[in-house]
């Protein structure tokens, strides 16, 4: 190691920067994660994070399939994406070496802990020699410390045990980062003391730990060449902000939803499956907000609890991944043959089958456009950001209401996890759109219909002289009685059609998101690619390319305008984690010659692979 | 004092306008005919009753009653059920299913709404054959059971519903026949007066697909040998002359059917039925003719906390129109960017 100096240059400034920390499963590092993103954010700096851990609870110690990253991207400009390159990587052990070294940029830094490169763990981790000894690291600024030993002269003389001792590493390596970056260990200590009230020597450890890596920078212990820097605070929009993660933004949204519509009461049916549980968990912790969740049997009974409880006068709602939307997809049916409301949201995952659990992508789309039997149409959003999740939740439950329909609401492993900061928004600004049950019994027929938006009546148990039975079986298209008359059946095929375009007539214009109006590329996506197209699209646009963003929230029906909107450029390029879904959905809507850019490691879009294939296009 | 006095509906107003189509001489008539006449002395109001069904013959039902109805998808009908209970505990909710149904592709969920506890009523329609479908098997179908997916016969070992619904932990479990109205209706008035789950076991005839599956114990002359009905704090007695009666053999936990007077046999040997006892209810479920008479009536009701009044006692009290979201979503840490 290089000696110590005591006189340390200023801190260098830097605009942006992308932090990985990287360790075992159990090292504790998406909590070392989401703890530097909160300082950061309480900095001021725009952000945003991308959680990535394996699908074992506690994966063998040490090995590469074990290894668990939160990679934070921050700084005083826009950030829309997670960071392509890393500048810093914290590596706790061999296996996060190995798995995170490539995408650390040539001259970025990494931290390893020494004490972590034993010939066992080298070995778990499949390196032949100890790469701390050799030239692979050459490229890069190195810090080879020994945290391991570091936290465990902090906590010395607590009475901890090794293993509890061992289990403070993580919070010796984010003091020592918070000091890199000039950040504050104030709400880091706050959480600690708060976490650990029952555990006062735990507590203690954490604390003496976190402590002992910042003095570690602080007191000049560091080579003399890291001098730490400053990231200043971004241009936000000035107000109140808080970090959000996708899945609190789409439980807050759909209670805001809930009280937009005046419904008094979400019944959300779900069984733990991930990336989607968590919005069951935060939803379970809703209770006082008139929120009930059923942890059903199965991902069956969760959607159909969730109908249940729609056509018993609740806002239904069901939550799941691929595999659990795949066995709700018969009950799905029954809500569009019977016109509930009811909110379906999908965290989607790599597939097939049980496919990549924690791993994002977004293949399901086909499945929510075209996935169950008979010509069964519902409308289908997605979320863009973490943050974007609070509106499309609100979205998903007005038109769910608002057109007596189910709603498929698209979101997935990488944003239900990932957080951003999130400029409040004023929960009372939200457009009411009142449900009015029906209560008068003259006249009243189960299937008739309002003029406009075509949704049936909602005649629920307990209001008397409106008893009426309602099922899967076709309904007639005024009483709802069985009716297996064939034009009658054309006639309610159509009118199911013919809900869907009358909710493309209540969908905001499709805008463009960043870019020109008309020429050379449009970049379409949906969902979570909307960070590194966004990027990219800056990037090209800045340079004079005659390039758009457009990004879909609206992915059933398709905003009227978008035809018009894609023939004003001569080639149409969709990015997805997919083999091209949305691209194949355009091609036929729209006969326009769009090509795909596709990808499925697991792992989000990086702003260079798009900027790449935009150029390409450009050059054709 | 003025009370608005509510008109007496009848039998005939809990029919509703649809044409019933089962086959002619189906068991489902009868047990529809109980159901209208039952909820007519009761008295309950159509408004607050809905009747949910899956898939099959037997679900058919909600379309002819002139209550609330839903008639769902195959074997979720339990589920679906119990999410009209958590949006409103105040509905009467009755599940009408059938032996496939309720016992093969949602028997799962059967399982779970009874282990659960909801608060409501479950007629299981049990002709032991798939009636809709044409005539295969079910899983309550005897081994041996011939049908078009079992030309050879049935392999399958079936499920004693009964038995089922008490292992996982039913609290109300009761068994009656078709066309024993008067047995049946007060078998349901039971059903519908217990809190909680209310599991109905109903041997129904299917005139097309498995004529005389329960004429073992049905036929005019045997019944009467052949049938146990019980009474809670009530001997177990049974035949024409009401001389034969249940109890345990001596030394054992096996049930056997004796006659008084006979071997020594007095009336202190034989068992007193306790709706609340568990184990023996269990004994009673199992009893098959021609050995043992067949055990009718409430078998096993033992009242507990039902589900929905559990899960909504957690809920919060503030109309939603009320909900403070701005500070739900200021809760936690929060920072300001200056203006
Ligand atoms: C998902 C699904 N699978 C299969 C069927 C076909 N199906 C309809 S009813 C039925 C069996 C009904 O048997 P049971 O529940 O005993 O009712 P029954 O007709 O005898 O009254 C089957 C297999 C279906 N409707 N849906
Ligand atoms: S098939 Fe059997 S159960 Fe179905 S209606 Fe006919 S007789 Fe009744
Ligand atoms: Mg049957």
């Amino acid at each position: 190691m290089s000696s110590p100096s005591a006189t340390r240059p200023e801190r260098e400034v830097r605009d942006t920067v992308v932090i990985r920390f990287a360790g075992d499963s159990g090292d504790g590092m998406q909590l070392t994660g989401l703890r530097f993103t909160q300082e950061t954010a309480l900095a001021g700096s725009d952000l945003a994070t991308f959680p990535d851990y394996p699908a074992e609870i506690r994966a063998p110690a040490g090995t590469t399939y074990g290894v668990s990253a939160f990679q934070i991207h921050f700084g005083a400009l826009d950030i829309t994406s997670v960071g392509d390159e890393l500048d810093v990587l914290v590596a706790m052990n061999p296996a996060a070496l190995k798995v995170s070294l490539a995408d650390l940029r040539m001259g970025g830094t990494v931290l390893v802990d020494t004490g972590s490169f034993t010939d066992r763990n080298l070995q778990k981790a499949g390196y032949a020699k100890n790469p701390l000894d050799d030239h692979a690291l050459a490229p890069y600024q190195v810090l080879k410390l020994d945290v391991t030993r570091h936290a465990m002269d902090a906590v010395d003389g607590l009475g901890l045990s090794q293993k509890e001792a061992l289990r403070c590493r993580n919070m010796w390596a984010l003091g020592l980062m918070l000091w890199m970056y000039g950040r504050s260990r104030r709400a880091t200590v706050e959480w600690i003391e708060k976490k650990f009230t029952a555990t006062p020597d735990v507590r203690d450890a954490n604390l003496r730990a976190l402590n002992a890596g910042h003095a570690f920078g602080e007191t000049a212990e560091m080579p003399s060449h890291v001098a730490g820097y400053s990231v200043a605070a971004a241009e936000l929009p000035p107000g109140t902000y808080r970090t959000v993660s996708g899945t609190e933004a789409l439980s807050w949204g759909l209670l805001a939803g809930l009280k937009a519509s005046g419904i008094q009461r979400m019944v959300l049916g779900s069984y733990p499956i991930t990336p989607a549980s968590p919005l069951l968990h935060n939803l379970a912790g809703f209770k006082e907000y008139g929120v009930v969740t059923f942890q059903a049997e199965d991902e069956i009974a969760a959607v159909c609890s969730a109908i249940g409880a729609s056509y018993a006068g609740a806002l239904g709602v069901t939550s799941s991944s691929g595999p659990g939307i795949a066995l709700k997809g018969e009950a799905i049916g029954l809500a569009i043959a019977t016109e509930l409301p009811l909110v379906i949201v999908n965290a989607q995952r790599a597939g097939p089958s049980t496919g990549l659990p924690t791993k994002t992508e977004q293949s399901d789309l086909y499945q929510a456009l075209f996935g169950r039997n008979g010509d069964a149409p519902l409308p289908v959003v997605a979320t863009a950001t973490p943050s974007d999740s609070y509106e499309v939740g609100i979205e998903a439950v007005r038109l769910a209401v608002t057109y007596m329909t189910p709603v498929m609401l698209l979101t997935d492993g990488f944003l239900a996890n990932a957080a951003e900061p999130w400029l409040i928004p004023d929960a009372d600004a939200v457009e009411p759109f009142p449900v009015r049950f029906r209560t008068d019994p003259e006249g009243f027929q189960p299937f008739m219909r309002d003029e406009r938006t075509l949704a049936r009546a909602w005649a629920i148990p307990g209001t008397p002289g409106l008893e009426h039975r309602i099922g899967g079986l076709e309904r007639h298209h005024g009483t709802g009685n069985i009716s297996y008359d064939p034009d009658n059946h054309q006639y309610m095929t159509d009118i199911r059609l013919e809900k869907l375009r009358r909710i493309a007539l209540d969908i905001p214009r499709q805008e463009i998101s960043i870019g020109v109006e008309s020429g050379d590329v449009a970049v379409v996506g949906w969902g979570s690619t909307w960070g590194p197209i966004h990027q990219a699209v800056r990037i090209l646009h800045a340079e004079g390319k005659q390039v758009a963003h457009i990004h879909l929230r609206y992915l059933w029906p398709l905003p009227p305008n978008l035809g018009d909107l894609l023939r004003r450029f001569k080639a149409v390029l969709v990015p997805e984690m997919n083999t091209g879904q949305l691209v194949t959905v355009l091609r036929s809507e729209y006969l326009v010659p769009a090509k795909g850019v596709n990808k499925v490691t697991g792992k989000p879009f990086k702003v260079r692979e798009i900027v790449d294939a935009v150029r390409a296009a450009l050059e054709k | 004092m003025t009370t608005t006095q509510l008109p007496q509906l009848s039998a005939k107003d809990f029919g509703s306008d649809q044409e019933v189509r089962w086959c002619p001489g189906c068991g489902d008539y009868a047990i529809l005919k109980a159901v209208q006449r039952t909820l007519a002395d009761l008295g309950v109001r159509r408004e607050n009753t809905v009747f949910v069904s899956g898939i099959g013959c037997a679900s058919r039902f909600p379309y002819y009653v002139s209550t609330y109805g839903f008639h769902t998808i195959h074997g979720r009908a339990p589920a679906l059920a119990t999410g009209v209970k958590l949006a409103n505990p105040e509905l009467d909710v009755w599940v009408i299913t059938g032996d496939g149904d309720g016992l093969s592709i949602g028997g799962n969920h059967m399982l779970h709404m009874l282990r659960r506890n909801v608060d409501l009523q479950i007629i299981l329609f049990n002709n032991e054959v798939y009636g809709l479908t044409k005539g295969q098997y079910s899983p309550t179908s005897r081994r041996g059971f011939r049908s078009p997916s079992t030309p050879m016969g049935s392999i399958d070992n079936p499920i004693a519903p009964g038995a089922f619904a008490l292992g996982v932990g039913a609290r109300f479990v009761a068994r009656s026949i078709d066309t024993l109205t008067p047995h049946l209706m007060g078998v349901l008035s039971r059903a519908h007066e217990h809190k909680g789950a209310s599991f109905v076991e109903v041997f129904q005839n299917c005139v097309v697909f498995n004529d005389g599956a329960f004429a073992a114990f049905t036929e005019k002359g045997i019944a009467v040998e052949q049938q146990l009905h019980l009474e809670h704090g009530k001997p177990m007695l049974f035949g024409k002359e009401r001389n034969r009666g249940i109890r345990l053999r001596p030394g054992s936990i096996v049930l056997e059917a004796v006659t008084l007077g006979e071997n020594g046999v007095g009336m202190e040997d034989i068992l007193v039925h306790d709706e609340r006892d568990h184990a023996m209810a269990q004994l009673l479920v199992a009893m098959q003719p021609p050995q043992l008479p067949i055990a009718l009536g409430v078998i096993h009701c033992d009242p507990a906390p039902t589900y929905e009044r559990e899960a909504l006692a957690q809920l919060g009290s503030t109309p939603v129109a009320e909900l403070d979201l701005n500070a739900l979503l200021r809760k936690g840490r929060t920072w300001t960017v200056p203006g």
